[in-house]
Order: C-alpha cells, then sequence, then structure tokens
C-alpha cells in the first residue's frame, strides 16, 4: 500500500493505506480524529465537512493524493480549547441536540466566515444549505452563525 | 440527644444502596420505579471501583471536597434527558449546578424497568422518583450535620451544597458526607414548590456541548476497543434469502480479516422468541471482517451474492392499491365506537369525506447504525447508541444463551434515534459476528444499509368522513389502512374523541415482507396532520370560523363521565387560545396566509400556526408559532430546541420526503435520491410554553405530528389546494399559486 505524507491540525503524519481510502476514513480509522462524522459517504450530508487549505471540503469525496501537500484541519484542530468564535458561538445558543452533525456545521460554518466576515442572511442559508441535520436545529445554526460573524469582526 | 430523633423514624424504603466511597463520598443509588418496595440498604462499599453500578438506575456521588456526580439513566438520543434528568435530581438536593458533573449511566438487567429513551416519557415518569432521590440525600445530610452541631435537622438551612444551622456555622455537603452516609434513608421527604426552584426552569447547556463542539468521541461510531475490527454486512432485500456467494473478489482486497456468514443463531432465536422477525430476517447474511470501516464496506460491495425468493417482493404501487383496498373494503378492527355513525350520516345535512396517504419514511439518523460486541467466554461487552438497551441485552441474552447477568451494556450518546434505535437488530447482529470471530467487532453500516435495511415509518391511509346536521358535527369516522400495524390503543381517544356523538375509528392493515416500526410520535406523525387538514375542510362546509369549530368541539368534552379520553379540554383550549393570541390569527396583512392545527398526544397538548407567504409566485412556509402545554419545563433552552426541531421535522417529512419501494428495494439508497429538510426550507419557528406548575409530560415528539397540518393548511389558504398526500411536494401542481394572486 502507498504511503502518503499529509499535515493534520499542523502536524504531520504519514499514512500507509489503500490509495482510493476517504480521508475521512484516515482521519477516523486511522489517526484516531473522530470527531469528523460519517453521515452518508456521497458528499451530501456535510457531517464530514473539513477544512483543506482554509476551504470547506467533504473528506468522505477526497482521497489521500488529492490533499498531499495541503493543510487539512478538523473540528479538533480548529481551535486549541474550543474557544473559536464559531464554538463559542455554538456553545452561547446551545445547538446541538443529538450533536452529531455539528462537527461539520461548524467547520463549514468556520470557513464560510472566514472567507466571508459580513454574510447577509442569504448568504448564511446558502452557505449552510448543504450540512443536513435530522434533529432539524436549523433555527439555531443560524443564530450561531450570526453572532459568530458579529464576535469574529 | 446521641443520634437525631427524625433520623430513628426514617425508613430503609426506596433505596438500594448507600455506601461511603473512598475519599469519603457518598453514593445513593435510588430505584426510580420500584420506589415502594422494601430494600435492605447494603453495607457500605470501600472501594469505587468495586461498586456494582448495575444495581442503580439513577444515583448521586458526593465527594468529600462537596463535588457532586450524578448519572444520568436513560439513553440520550438528543432529547436532552442527560442534562435535564440530573438536574431534576440537583434541584431537589440542592447543589449549585456548576458543581455538578454528569455521567451516562449504564444498563442495569436486574433492577430498571424503564431506562428507555422512546414516547416521550423519561421525564414525565422520571419526575417524582427523580426529585425524591435529590431530596432523600439532602435530608441525610443535613441530619448529619445537624447531628454534629446536636441541633434539630429543622433548625438548618441548605444553599448550594452548604448547611447552615441557627447559629450562623455552616457545613459542606463534603464536610458531612462520611455522617450521612451512615444514616438511614428517609421517606416521604417534602419537595420544593415550583416558586422555589433554582436550577429547574433555567436555561441550562447541554452537559456534552464542550465535548460536542470539541468533536471528542462520544458516539458508538466513535467506539474504539483494542484488537478491535470493523464489521460490515450484506443482508437481503426484503422476501429474500441467501442462497451462495462468491467472496473471491473482496477477500483479495486490503485490510480483509474474514468472510463468513450469519443467521443460525437469530433463527435458533427466534424459535424461542419469534417477535425478534419483526425486526431482523432469518436469512444468512454475508460479514466482512476488516481492518478499517472503508475497507470492510468496500469488501461488502465487491461479494457476488445470489439470493432466493421468499416472498414476493413489493413495491410502493401495490402497496397503495392494497390501502386504497383495504379503506373501500369492510375488513376493520373497531378501536372505537360511540353512538351509531351510520344512523347519523343518513339523518345528516351534510357529509364530507377525504381520504389522506403518506409514504414509507427511513429515520435517517446523522449517525448510522452501528454497534459494538465483544463476546468472551467471560463476558458479554456491548457498546452503542441503543434506545432500548434493556430489551436488546434480553435479546442478545437469549441469542448467545448467556445469563442477563453477565452482559455489560454500556450506552453512548445517540446521533438520533426517532424510533429507529428501539430495535436492537444491528446490537444482535453485532453479538452474532463477535460470538463467531470470537473477536471484538464493530459492526456499522453504511449510509445505504441504514436506507435500504430499515425499520420503517409505514405507509398510511386514512379516510375520515363527518356529518352535519343543523349547524353541529353529529358523526365521524375515521378509518386507517395502514403497512403492517395500526394506531395502537389511545390513539382512538385523542381529540376529537369524546366531543362528537357519534364517532368511531376503524383500522385495517396489510402485512408486508418489509419491516417496519415506531417513527418519531409513532401513530401520530401522520394522523394529526390529516385530521387537522380535514378540520379545516369541515369549518369551510359548515361556513364557521376554524378556531370556533375547534373550540366548540372541545365544549362537548367531558373527561369526567369519560375516563378514557386521554386530553384536557381545558388545557387544549388554552394552548389554542395562545396560539391565536401569539400567532397574530387574523390580524395578518393580506399577504400572509396562515394554516391553525391543535393536537395532543405524548400526553402534551400542542397548537401551532403557520405562516405562508408569496415569494416569486412560490408559496414559502415562512414561519411557524408554536405553543406547548408540556406542564414544568425543566430545561427550557432545551426545551425550546426540541420544540424547534420537532415542528421543523414535521415540516420537513410532509412536505419532502417519501421513500418508494420497487421489486422489494428501496428505489432511493442514500441522500441524493432521498430528500430531509434543509437550512433554506427552514421557517423560523417562534416557542411559547404554557406555564401552569403541572408535572411535566412529554417534549420529544408532540410538536411533530400537527406541523403538517400546519402547513397544509396554510398552503390550502395560499393557493386554494387541499393537499392530501404526502409529501406535498410530490403535487408540485398543488403548489402553485393563482395567476390573480401573484399579481394581486
Amino acid at each position: 500500500m502507498p504511503t502518503y505524507q499529509i499535515t493534520v491540525n499542523g502536524a504531520s503524519k504519514t499514512v500507509d493505506v489503500a490509495e482510493d481510502t476517504p480521508v475521512l476514513w484516515v482521519l477516523r480509522d486511522h489517526l484516531d480524529l473522530v470527531g469528523t462524522k460519517y453521515g452518508c459517504g456521497i458528499g451530501q450530508c456535510g457531517a464530514c465537512t473539513i477544512h483543506v487549505d482554509g476551504t470547506a471540503m467533504r473528506s468522505c469525496s477526497l482521497t489521500l493524493s488529492q490533499v498531499e501537500g495541503k493543510s487539512i484541519t478538523t473540528i479538533e484542530g480548529l481551535s486549541e480549547d474550543g474557544t473559536h468564535p464559531v464554538q463559542e458561538a455554538w456553545k452561547e445558543v446551545d445547538v446541538p441536540q443529538c450533536g452529531y452533525c455539528q462537527a461539520g456545521q461548524i467547520m463549514t460554518a468556520s470557513a464560510f466566515l472566514a472567507s466571508n466576515p459580513n454574510p447577509s442572511e442569504e448568504d448564511i442559508e446558502n452557505a449552510m444549505h448543504g450540512n443536513i441535520c435530522r434533529c432539524a436545529t436549523y433555527t439555531r445554526i443560524r443564530k450561531a452563525v450570526q453572532i459568530a460573524a458579529e464576535n469574529m469582526e | 440527644m446521641s443520634t437525631n430523633p427524625i433520623h430513628n423514624s426514617l425508613s430503609r424504603r426506596s433505596f438500594l444502596r448507600n455506601s461511603s466511597l473512598a475519599g469519603g463520598g457518598l453514593l445513593i443509588g435510588f430505584n426510580l420505579f420500584q420506589a415502594c418496595k422494601p430494600k435492605v440498604i447494603q453495607e457500605p462499599a470501600i472501594d469505587l471501583a468495586s461498586l456494582d453500578y448495575n444495581d442503580f438506575n439513577a444515583f448521586i456521588k458526593i465527594a468529600d471536597n462537596g463535588a457532586v456526580t450524578i448519572f444520568s439513566p436513560n439513553p440520550e438520543v438528543g432529547q436532552n434527558v442527560k442534562t435535564s434528568m440530573p438536574m431534576i435530581i440537583a434541584e431537589e438536593l440542592d447543589v449549585a449546578w456548576k458543581d455538578v458533573y454528569v455521567e451516562q449511566g449504564i444498563l442495569d438487567t436486574n433492577n430498571y424497568t424503564r431506562q428507555v429513551a422512546g414516547g416521550s416519557q423519561s421525564i414525565r415518569f422520571g419526575w417524582d422518583a427523580l426529585r425524591q432521590t435529590g431530596a432523600a440525600a439532602k435530608q441525610m445530610l443535613v441530619s448529619a450535620a445537624a447531628a454534629r452541631w446536636g441541633v434539630d435537622p429543622s433548625e438548618c438551612t441548605v444553599s448550594e451544597g452548604v448547611i447552615t444551622n441557627a447559629a450562623g456555622e455552616t457545613l459542606g455537603y463534603g464536610d458531612v458526607v462520611k455522617e450521612a452516609a451512615q444514616l438511614e434513608v428517609p421517606e416521604d421527604v417534602p419537595l420544593k414548590k415550583p416558586s422555589e426552584y433554582k436550577i429547574m426552569g433555567k436555561p441550562t447547556p447541554n452537559v456534552d456541548i464542550d465535548e460536542i463542539i470539541t468533536g471528542k468521541p462520544l458516539y458508538g461510531m466513535d467506539y474504539k476497543a483494542e484488537g478491535m475490527v470493523y464489521a460490515s454486512v450484506l443482508r437481503p432485500t426484503f422476501g429474500q434469502k441467501l442462497v451462495s456467494y462468491d467472496d473471491s473478489e473482496a477477500r483479495a482486497m486490503s485490510g480483509v480479516v474474514d468472510i463468513f456468514t450469519i443467521g443460525e443463531k437469530v433463527r435458533e432465536l427466534a424459535e424461542k422468541e419469534p417477535s425478534v422477525l419483526n425486526i431482523i430476517s432469518d436469512s444468512d447474511k454475508v460479514v466482512v471482517l476488516a481492518n478499517s470501516t472503508w475497507e470492510a464496506m468496500k469488501a461488502k460491495n465487491a461479494i457476488k451474492a445470489e439470493w432466493e425468493e421468499v416472498t414476493k417482493p413489493e413495491s410502493t404501487e401495490e402497496h397503495d392499491k392494497i390501502l386504497t383496498g383495504l379503506l373501500d373494503g369492510n375488513k376493520f378492527d373497531t378501536r372505537r365506537s360511540d353512538g351509531n355513525v351510520s344512523k347519523a350520516f343518513a339523518e345528516a345535512d351534510q357529509v364530507l369525506e377525504r381520504t389522506y396517504e403518506s409514504p414509507f419514511l427511513p429515520h435517517s439518523c446523522m449517525e448510522p447504525m452501528n454497534f459494538f460486541a465483544d463476546i468472551t467466554a467471560e463476558k458479554v461487552h456491548l457498546v452503542g447508541p441503543i434506545q432500548t438497551p434493556e430489551r436488546t441485552a434480553g435479546f442478545v441474552s437469549a441469542l448467545l444463551g448467556r445469563a442477563p447477568e453477565e452482559i455489560l451494556l454500556e450506552m453512548t450518546r445517540i446521533g438520533g434515534g426517532f424510533g429507529r434505535r428501539l430495535y436492537g437488530d444491528f446490537a444482535i447482529e453485532a453479538a452474532e459476528i463477535s460470538d463467531k470471530a470470537k473477536k471484538p467487532v464493530k459492526l456499522v453500516y453504511s449510509r445505504e444499509d441504514d436506507m435500504e435495511d430499515g425499520i420503517y415509518r409505514m405507509s398510511i391511509k386514512y379516510r375520515i368522513k363527518a356529518g352535519v346536521k343543523d349547524g353541529k358535527v353529529t358523526a365521524y369516522h375515521l378509518k386507517e389502512a395502514a403497512v403492517n400495524s395500526n394506531m395502537y390503543g389511545l390513539v382512538p381517544n385523542f381529540f376529537p374523541a369524546g366531543a362528537i356523538t357519534n364517532y368511531q375509528v376503524d383500522t385495517a392493515s396489510y402485512q408486508s415482507n418489509i419491516t417496519t416500526g415506531a417513527w418519531r410520535a409513532p401513530y401520530t406523525n401522520f394522523l394529526a396532520s390529516a385530521e387537522q387538514s380535514f378540520f379545516d375542510e369541515l369549518a369551510e362546509l359548515m361556513e364557521v370560523d376554524k378556531i370556533q369549530l375547534r373550540l366548540d368541539l372541545l365544549d362537548n368534552v367531558k373527561p369526567e363521565e369519560d375516563e378514557s379520553i386521554q386530553y384536557s379540554p381545558e388545557r387544549m383550549k388554552e394552548v389554542i387560545l395562545t396560539a391565536v393570541e401569539k400567532s397574530g390569527w387574523g390580524k395578518k396583512p393580506d399577504n400572509v396566509y396562515q394554516g391553525f392545527v391543535n393536537y395532543y398526544c405524548h400526553n402534551s397538548h400542542v397548537a401551532e400556526v403557520a405562516d405562508v407567504e408569496i415569494e416569486n409566485g412560490e408559496p414559502v412556509i415562512k414561519k411557524i408559532t408554536c405553543v406547548v402545554d408540556c406542564g414544568i419545563v425543566v430545561n427550557p433552552l432545551a426545551a425550546t430546541n426540541l420544540v424547534e426541531g420537532g415542528v421543523l421535522d414535521g415540516v420537513g417529512h410532509s412536505m419532502y420526503s417519501e421513500l418508494t419501494f420497487k421489486d422489494g428495494k428501496p428505489t432511493a439508497t442514500n441522500f441524493d435520491g432521498y430528500r430531509l429538510l434543509r437550512m433554506k426550507e427552514a421557517p423560523i419557528v417562534e416557542t411559547y410554553f404554557i406555564d401552569n406548575g403541572l408535572s411535566p409530560t412529554g417534549l420529544g415528539e408532540p410538536t411533530l405530528p400537527p406541523a403538517g397540518g400546519a402547513v397544509s393548511n396554510a398552503l390550502k389558504a395560499a393557493t386554494g389546494n387541499r393537499l392530501y398526500k404526502q409529501p406535498f411536494t410530490k403535487t408540485p401542481e398543488l403548489l402553485k399559486v393563482p395567476e390573480k394572486e401573484i399579481i394581486g
């Protein structure tokens, strides 16, 4: 099996996996970073969202060769101690119900706000539309993203 | 006075165990549902690790530094019980919530009667016992402090874990915990009045919030154990069984540890427990064990299997015809019958009859089904997301022929349940796999497995007929035709039972080979939408006010004369009138079209109003106002979240979601072909609770069923079209706004 050199949350990692292994499973099963969640495996639900060089991407649909030489950030590395403004806002609003999709929601929101610090309500809805929450915490996600945007100014 | 006088009158009833901990802790176990049975307090244990937690379903641990650990007994599926149940204990224990550490309790197969997440019942059933648990512990701590001071306990007061006597001296709970642990357990301790609550009623963040937002391992999917392998299972479609399989390609794939079949144990179990076949197939299934999830899933997809038809594969088209045939036929079971509907219809001035239809739905928990099992000669260790740990452990015990005491079942935080995880089919499979492989195994469903091997919300059709005479509703006849199972006992006694003299509920069902089961707010999740839509149409026919029609019907209800009536007409009226006020019903500008519903289920009363506006020629659901009477709200922060989620879940599934079958298989296998509500479609939800100080009732489910009706009634107002088929987007032509409306 090929060996890959990847950078995850600032640390260089060597992984030895089949070349078609999605980054999602490398993170979860090989690097013990289980904060990134499996929801659908086909890029439809957003539970597996990570940042690749700062851009939100679906880790279930990325192979290692696509991320080699790039910097991956997962929910575990978004901040050192859970104090990224988006995490703080999620906490302030108490967004989660079951909580399973929330890491993906937070990663989508944080990449979005980094590129659009003053979003309209419509911008927020468009940005978050790709992440499914079966508990339907959408009203709180909307509110938390707004609060995070205000706090990031 | 060497001992305190109250102490001597205290009884040992109710508590299972009372023991000091290493380091001077107090551990109190309280059996929620056997509180009236005498129990003997066991000898204090010394070592925390040696304690047998299986004897408890809720308990308190206080360290000598005053730190409090409260174990939460019920599975956490997102309904917030891991926060709200300990809040109830902490309230009566009188400690500061910031000093409380909450831990998930494990399954006790011996003593629990309801360690379940389902039916919106955790808080309702736990209410008295949880409060007693906290209050009894508090009284023991006060007694210990009073004894040390040589004063009467009645002279002491408590605030946030600090006991103060009349002289102003103070002792912390941690200071007296060792003495308190030696005292007998009081019974009938006084409980606080709602006006005295300091924790309950305060918005309290989820106890797992930090772990969730930083991605810590919490869920079954995240669980790992030394030497664990991953299992992916190839299952038959409905009505088939495995004949043979070719795994030569799969075996050659990387990471594959073993490939074998399971099924034998389930067949043996089915001889003892035939009901297990309602949730799991008796066919052989092919199991792939691999070193990683991806490798297991990939190799499973490379297996070539041959299947044999046992029963005929089914389709949505056939179900449609069968259910319509049942409604047209005369083979019904009558669930409730008041007066004489036939006679009343014959005498009626006007009769309205309408049929409402709903599809199959998968549960779509964001965390796919999974379970960990490690079966060895010494132990049966199960870990994972399960709403019914006790029943599931029972199945595994019977499956493996192991004593219930050998089973250790740990519950993880659950990434969505919605009823799917009431059924432990995946835990049974995991146990059979680990038993056969002699390895710790984590069974993981792919999303496709999750959607194709479901225990679905069944397709249901209702036909409702009402008769009107002299301006009054004189007859109401509801017929249900459902795949596999029908509404159960209590539902025919919900509104409008008792409100109409001639009232009848009949059911018929068709036995399918597709597995079906409970789905959030089972039995009413579509019924409420159908009935509430019907009431609107009835009001239109009668040319009466829609709200007034409902209030007039409620005037007829006399629960004191008919104890089968499940709902309170007074509480129902209050939610209706509050919703009228809060939603601005009838006072909105012309471009806002409103739809009204009221409903009772899971012991709570709810009214909702949907606001629809026209944007770019399309009706858009903008807002839902939801008024809930669920009694005392333990945690308003989470309760509001649950209400919003329940409403939106109801809006989403009634608008967008449908699983159809062809050749025995779902035609969609993932979220590309099956639609769930997403951000842009989610309206604002405004939530109001009725503050009446009554004991808490259900909250996880009751706001969902009426939401579809609110949407349907508002869309009718906006488009002029009645919607009879869910999901409503299935008939896009009925969601068109008449040309004049757009111009106007």
